[in-house]
């Protein structure tokens, strides 16, 4: 469709002003995270920092807290591995041989739906008795089993848009099953099992619920040390800002990678963008 | 043995193979605590002990008569029927603005989605800073607009609270609204759209005959993910308000966890789990037979 120069011009108006919108909350946090304590409790407020200085993140170095940010990432990665391991192999049987049917594949998916709160109550009673309150490995294994109904949902898809006369033809050829998912499929999909991969990675680097009640000091995950720094009198406000922003600064560039498949990722593939 | 050929090296121990280990682990969550949820909601476990005989009903009657909990049910509720259509309409708006041919779109879509990917414990405690009544820049543009001082407490005061978390939570999850309705628009055959246009409809009358109708999956997909979300609401309420003032802003899961990890009612926290769990199948059972998902 035509538009006339005005039209263009309004539309970016609108634009910036959602732009403006939608990111000054994330630049106020990453200022903060670069001012110094004189500059954070000015009233009224300081709105770009006199000098660019990193003492607010030397400082968790220095006391030990980004030791949270390596939680985090253990639990991150090695929950997001197996995971996606498990769940690629189940999608393929269910993709390809239909294992289960329909009913098994919304059971899967519903299990995504249940309330953190709703699931962490009993795994907490069960962790009690079997020592892994406050472990990473406890950690991992409920991430796991929360996000392989997701990887499944997900990778089914991608799977099912893989051509099946594509392993038909290597079966011919002498292939196994087995040889045909890992050599042919898993090469097709590999762009879906990617972005799949970092939106499970992205849930459990962000999740909350969870890594509240089940952790005290050793595993704590980074959204809950900076909870931590909300006090009764006074907040830490350089610590906030400077391990939200540690925290969340890889996830932009993570996702800012997968533009391609971020419809379908946060559509849990409803959608196909 | 022979050379694997074909089909028919296809066994039920390749085909269920690759499905059990996954199943196990989903059990963690998908069986476990759905079964030992139940069995501890009819026994009598607080921090003063632990009865395990049955007890019939009584935490589930104590829950009906129980004000605190009816009212983190209205709570969250008001949460959903104020949240939900903002960030649809909003994202629906926004969608819109970007459909045309619009130079740096790309760029501009990435941004947009920056809050969606953010955690939201973190998103929460971005606005508690921003809200913050002296060093916070909110009561600072306040002040601006109206010509004289502001000193709000917004997390704090009971009448700016509801609008406080409601401001964190459509910043945040607008984008997400934003980013499926512009996939659905684009999907979306244009040359329907002309044709509308050339039989004398208007750009809003096109829109709401012709658009609307075509991209209603992808509204109710989008309205579904979001209403199950804020239906567990926590997080952004936990990192404003904790709940509160008192228990004004105490969504169900947050007052789900003050019964089972503040005040130990063990048995109590898990009639209100299994009420929610009823209750939420219910919705989905419900909502997944209308809508159907990409397969």
């Amino acid at each position: 469709m035509r538009q006339s120069p005005r039209t263009l011009a309004l539309r970016y108006l609108l634009v910036a002003l959602a732009l403006v919108f939608f990111l000054f909350p994330i630049y106020w946090l990453v200022a903060i995270s670069l001012k110094t304590p004189d500059e954070i409790f000015a009233s009224p407020p300081i709105w770009v920092p006199g000098q660019i200085q990193f003492q607010n993140y030397a400082v968790l170095f220095k006391d030990g807290d980004v030791w949270t940010i390596w939680n985090s990432l253990v639990v991150a990665t090695l929950s997001t591995a197996v995971a996606m391991l498990l769940g690629t192999m189940c999608a393929y049987s269910m993709a390809r041989f239909r294992t289960g049917g329909d009913h098994f594949a919304m059971w899967v998916i519903s299990n995504r739906m249940i309330p953190p709160i709703v699931i962490v109550f009993p795994v907490f009673l069960l962790y009690v008795k079997l020592g892994w309150v406050d472990t990473r490995l406890g950690l991992i294994v409920l991430y796991t089993a929360f996000n392989l109904p997701y990887v499944i949902w997900m990778m089914r898809g991608y799977i099912q848009d893989v051509p099946i006369e594509l392993e038909e033809s290597a079966l011919v050829d002498g292939c196994s099953r087995l040889q045909t998912f890992r050599l042919i499929v898993l090469p097709v999909i590999r762009g879906g099992l990617f972005a799949t991969a970092v939106f499970t990675f992205v849930f459990a680097w962000n999740e909350f619920v969870f890594a509240l009640v089940l952790t005290r000091s050793n595993a704590t995950t980074f959204p809950v040390q900076v909870t931590h720094y909300f006090g009764g009198q006074s907040n830490f406000w350089a610590k906030i800002a400077a391990m939200s922003t540690l925290g969340t600064i890889p996830i932009f560039i993570a996702v800012a990678m997968l533009q391609k498949f971020l419809v379908r990722g946060v559509s849990m593939g409803a959608v196909k963008g | 043995m022979q050379p694997a050929s074909g089909q028919a090296f296809v066994g039920r121990g390749f085909k269920y193979g690759m499905v059990w280990p996954a199943v196990l682990v989903i059990l963690l969550i998908g069986l476990f605590p759905i079964v030992y949820t139940a069995i501890v909601s009819f026994q009598n476990i607080d921090m003063f002990g632990e009865d395990t005989s049955f007890q019939g009903g009584v935490h589930y009657a104590r829950l009906m008569g129980d004000a605190r909990f009816w009212q983190s049910v209205l709570h969250t509720m008001i949460f959903l029927v104020v949240a939900l259509p903002l960030e649809l309409v909003l994202g629906l708006l926004l969608a819109l603005l970007f459909l045309d041919r619009l130079p740096g779109k790309q760029i501009f879509v990435a941004l947009l989605i920056l809050p969606v990917v953010t955690s939201p414990i973190i998103a929460g405690s971005t606005w508690r800073l921003l809200f913050d009544n002296r060093y916070g820049p909110i009561n600072q543009i306040l002040s601006w607009l109206t010509g004289e001082p502001a000193t709000v407490l917004w997390t704090v005061n009971p009448v700016y609270v509801y609008p406080a978390i409601l401001l964190a939570e459509v910043w945040q999850w607008t984008p997400f609204m934003f980013l499926l309705l512009l996939a659905g628009l684009s999907n979306v055959d244009q040359s329907l759209n002309e044709a509308a246009e050339l039989d004398g409809a208007g750009f809003w009358k096109t829109f709401w005959y012709v658009t609307l109708p075509i991209i209603k999956p992808v509204i109710l997909i989008a309205c579904l993910i979001r209403a199950l979300d804020l239906f567990r609401l926590f997080d952004v309420v936990w990192a404003l308000t904790r709940g509160g003032p008192g228990t004004m802003t105490e969504t169900v899961s947050i007052y789900a966890y003050v019964l089972a990890f503040k005040q130990f009612e063990t048995s109590y926290a898990a009639a209100l789990a299994v009420v929610i769990i009823v209750l939420l199948s219910l919705v989905v059972m419900a909502a997944l037979r209308r809508v159907e998902f990409a397969r």
